[in-house]
C-alpha cells in the first residue's frame, strides 16, 4: 500500500512540474503583456495588436478554424538567420508573444504545405484575389495543391448577377472558363477574407531583438 | 467447458493454470469489447487517412463538400486513430495486463463495458463535430471541449480501478509493466482535462495556449501511448521467449527517467516560434535527456532477446512486439535529434514531422498493440487465430507499409525544408517536388490498409470462434521438425 502511494505521488509530481514549467510560468510572463501604441515615422498613431471586429473578422477566424486551414498554413515568422521566412517576404521581422495577445488560441501551426500566413494581409491585400484563390487556387496559383473551396461560393453563368450590398460578383478569367461565369461569395467566404486582411505583423515592436 | 477436466489433478502448475484461466475469463467481455471497437476505429481511421493522403497530391479529389475538405478529414483521421484505435486498444491491454500481473479477477466488469460504449459514442460525436466544422484546430485536441471533458472523466473509473487492483493484488511483487500502466492511467486524464480547461478558458493567454497545446499533444504519445506500449513490450517479450527481463533495476530507471524528461519535450514543436528562448531551451533539454530512458529500455529489451531472435520466425506476438520495440528506439533517437535547433531548422514545418509522428504512433505503438492483441485474444476467447497466412499478410503489409511511409516522407520533408530555407526557390517548386513522395505515402497507406483488413478479418473470425481449440498457438510457420519448443502455454515463467 505504502509503495503504491509513493509511486502515485511521484507520478503526479513529475507531470505537475512540467505543467508549471511549460505552461504556468510562461503564462505569468505573458499575462502583463498589453497592446502598445505605435507612432509611425509620419507621425500617425496606431494601437497594436487590434481586436477583431465581431461583424466579419471574428466570424472569419471561426471559418479559418472550422475549415482546418492550420493543417497546411502556419502563422509565425521565424527569426532572421533561422530559416528564410524574412527573405521569402513572409514578414519583416520575427513574430513575438505580443503579436498574439488577443488570439485565443493562436493558430501558430506546425506545417507549411502552403506558405506562412502571419502577414498575408499585407502580402495579398486585394479581396478579389483571395476570393478567386479560395474558389479555385489554380486560377491564381497554378500547380498549387490547395483544395478548392467552391462550396463557399455560388456560381452564375451569363450576365452579371445581382448581389446584396457589400458582396461582390466576380467574373472568372476567360482562360479559366469559356462561358462567362460569375462567382458570388457566401458569407463565410467574405468573413474569411476579412480575417485574412487583418493578418499582419507590420509594426516594429521593442520586444523584438 | 473442457477446461474443468484439464485441472482435475491438483498440481501447483494446474492450479496456476486454473487461476490464469479464471482471470482471463473475467476479462473476456470487457477486453474483447474494447479491442473490437478499437479495430473498427482502425478501419474507419484508415479510410479517413486514405482520403486525406490522396487529397494531398490530387486536391480535386472529393473537394466539393465542406465536410470532406482536407482540413477536416485530416484531424478526423488523427482523432479516430488516437482516441478510437490507439486509446481503446490501449485500455483493453491495460485492463488485461493489470488483472494478470496483479493475479486477480477484473472487477467492475459491467461498468467497464458501459464505459466502453460511452467512449465509442463520444469519440463518434467528436469526429462528426470535426467533419461538421466544429473542430477546435488545436492539434491533438480537435474535439470540442465538452467532448474532451466527457472522455477524460471516464478515467475517474480507470484510476480508482487501477489503484484498487494494485492494492488488492495477490502477487506481492510489482512488475515494471504495472508502474507504466499506473502512470498512464493517471497522466492521461490529468493532461487531457488540464489542457482542455487551460485552452478553452481565459486562464492561459496568447502563446501560452500554444505551449499548453504542445505540452499536451507530445505527452499523449509520451505519457499515455508510450507507457502502455512499453508495459506491453515488457510483458510480451519475456513471456513469449520464456525468460525473465534482463534487469529490474534498469526497468525502474527507465520508468522514472521517462516520467521526468518526456513531459518537458513538447515545446520542441515551437522552436523558432514566438516564445521566450528559455521555454524552447527547456524543451530541447528535455528531449535530449530522453536518451537516458530510451537507451535504458533498448538495452533491457535487447539483452532479454539476445540468443532468442530465432523465435521471431514463429511467434506473431513476438514479431510485432519486437518490431515495435525497435521502432521505439528509432523514433526516440530521431525525436531527440529533431529537437536540436540545427535539425529543427530544416525538419520543422515539413512532412518530416508527419513521418516522425507516424513512426511513433504506428511503427512503435500500433505494432506493439497488434502484438498484444495476438497474445491476449486467444486467451480470452479460447480459440486460436484462424489463419497463419492472414497474420503474415498483416505483418508484411504493415511493416513494409510503414517503412515506405517513413522513408518517403522523411526524404520529402528534409528536401522540402532545405528548399524552403533557400529563398531563391519559388514556393510552388517545393510543392511540385514533394508530389511523387506524397504518392508514395498513398501507396504505403494502401498497403497498411490491406494489413488492417487482414487483421480485421482475423479479429472478426476470432470473435465468431472460427479458429481451432487451444491446442497449440497459431504460429507464422510450423515448429514441427524444429529443434526448439515454444514457451509452454500453461506453465513456465509466470509473472
Amino acid at each position: 500500500m505504502n509503495r503504491i502511494s509513493v509511486i502515485i505521488l511521484g507520478i503526479f509530481a513529475v507531470v505537475i512540474a512540467s505543467l508549471m514549467g511549460l505552461v504556468i510560468v510562461p503564462n505569468w510572463q505573458f499575462e502583463e503583456m498589453q497592446p502598445v501604441e505605435i507612432i509611425s515615422a509620419d507621425g500617425s498613431k496606431a494601437v497594436y495588436p487590434q481586436k477583431l471586429d465581431s461583424w466579419r473578422e471574428a466570424p472569419g477566424r471561426e471559418v479559418y478554424r472550422g475549415l482546418g486551414c492550420i493543417y497546411c498554413h502556419s502563422q509565425q515568422v521565424r527569426p532572421e538567420g533561422f530559416g528564410a521566412d524574412i527573405d521569402r517576404g513572409w514578414g519583416s521581422r520575427r513574430s513575438v508573444p505580443r503579436d498574439y495577445v488577443f488570439q485565443s488560441p493562436p493558430y501558430l501551426g506546425t506545417m507549411r504545405t502552403g506558405p506562412d500566413l502571419a502577414n498575408i494581409g499585407i502580402r495579398q491585400p486585394i479581396e478579389e484575389w483571395h476570393l478567386m484563390h479560395l474558389f479555385d487556387p489554380q486560377i491564381t496559383s497554378p500547380g498549387s495543391t490547395m483544395p478548392s473551396f467552391k462550396f463557399l461560393f455560388e456560381t452564375h453563368e451569363g450576365s452579371e448577377p445581382m448581389t446584396s450590398i457589400g458582396i461582390p460578383a466576380i467574373q472568372l478569367p476567360k482562360a479559366y472558363t469559356k462561358k462567362p461565369t460569375w462567382i458570388v461569395p457566401k458569407k463565410e467566404a467574405m468573413d474569411l477574407v476579412a480575417y485574412f486582411l487583418t493578418l499582419h505583423q507590420k509594426f516594429d515592436l521593442k520586444d523584438v531583438k | 467447458m473442457n477446461s474443468e477436466d484439464n485441472v482435475s489433478v491438483t498440481h501447483p502448475r494446474t492450479t496456476d493454470a486454473q487461476r490464469r484461466f479464471e482471470i482471463d475469463r473475467s476479462c473476456r467481455e470487457v477486453v474483447v469489447f474494447w479491442y473490437v471497437s478499437a479495430v473498427c476505429w482502425l478501419l474507419f481511421g484508415s479510410l479517413l487517412a486514405m482520403i486525406a493522403s490522396i487529397k494531398m497530391h490530387t486536391p480535386g479529389f472529393l473537394a466539393d463538400a465542406a465536410w470532406l475538405t482536407f482540413g477536416r478529414v485530416r484531424p478526423a483521421h488523427l482523432n479516430a486513430m488516437i482516441y478510437g484505435w490507439a486509446s481503446m486498444s490501449g485500455v483493453g491491454t491495460l485492463l488485461w495486463l493489470m488483472a494478470r500481473l496483479s493475479k486477480i479477477k477484473l472487477p467492475w466488469r459491467e461498468m467497464l463495458l458501459i464505459a466502453g460504449i460511452y467512449w465509442n459514442v463520444f469519440v463518434a460525436i467528436g469526429i462528426w463535430q470535426i467533419l461538421a466544422g466544429n473542430g477546435t484546430s488545436i492539434e491533438w485536441l480537435e474535439f470540442p471541449w465538452w467532448i474532451s471533458i466527457a472522455l477524460g472523466a471516464v478515467f475517474a473509473i480507470l484510476i480508482v480501478l487501477a489503484v484498487k487492483m494494485l492494492t488488492t493484488r495477490r502477487e506481492k511483487h510489482l512488475y515494471v509493466s504495472q508502474w507504466y500502466l499506473l502512470g498512464a492511467t493517471i497522466w492521461f486524464p490529468f493532461l487531457y482535462i488540464t489542457a482542455t480547461v487551460l485552452i478553452h478558458s481565459p486562464a492561459a493567454i496568447g502563446v501560452a495556449k500554444g505551449t499548453t497545446n504542445w505540452w499536451f499533444a507530445h505527452n499523449v504519445l509520451g505519457l499515455w501511448l508510450t507507457p502502455i506500449g512499453l508495459a506491453s513490450a515488457y510483458y510480451m517479450i519475456p513471456k513469449v521467449i520464456g525468460r525473465p527481463i534482463y534487469s529490474y533495476a534498469l526497468s525502474i530507471l527507465g520508468f522514472w527517467t521517462l516520467a521526468l524528461f518526456y513531459n518537458w519535450a513538447g515545446t520542441h514543436h515551437l522552436i523558432g516560434g514566438p516564445l521566450p528562448a528559455w521555454v524552447i531551451t527547456v524543451g530541447t533539454v528535455g528531449s535530449l535527456m530522453m536518451f537516458v530512458p530510451v537507451i535504458t529500455v533498448a538495452v533491457n529489451h535487447h539483452m532479454t532477446m539476445v540468443s532468442h531472435f530465432k523465435k521471431l520466425k514463429f511467434s506473431p506476438t513476438l514479431r510485432f512486439t519486437v518490431f515495435g520495440a525497435m521502432a521505439y528506439t528509432v523514433v526516440s533517437v530521431q525525436g531527440s535529434l529533431t529537437a536540436l535547433r540545427t535539425v529543427n531548422l530544416t525538419g520543422h514545418f515539413t512532412h518530416y514531422t508527419i513521418a516522425h509522428a507516424h513512426l511513433g504512433v504506428y511503427a512503435f505503438y500500433s505494432m506493439v498493440a497488434y502484438g498484444a492483441m495476438y497474445y491476449i485474444m486467444p486467451r480470452l476467447i479460447e480459440r486460436e487465430w484462424y489463419s497463419s497466412n492472414l497474420i503474415k499478410v498483416h505483418f508484411w503489409c504493415t511493416a513494409v507499409g510503414i517503412t515506405m511511409y517513413w522513408v518517403g516522407l522523411t526524404w520529402a520533408g528534409w528536401f522540402q525544408g532545405m528548399m524552403m530555407n533557400n529563398p531563391d526557390i519559388p514556393f510552388l517548386d517545393i510543392v511540385r517536388y514533394t508530389i511523387p513522395f506524397l504518392w508514395s505515402r498513398s501507396i504505403a497507406g494502401i498497403l497498411m490498409t490491406i494489413g488492417h483488413l487482414a487483421f480485421a478479418i482475423l479479429v472478426f473470425r476470432m470473435v465468431r470462434r472460427d479458429g481451432a481449440w487451444l491446442v497449440e498457438p497459431t504460429l507464422l510457420r510450423s515448429i514441427k521438425n524444429q529443434q526448439m519448443e515454444p514457451a509452454p502455454r500453461l506453465e513456465g515463467a509466470d509473472l
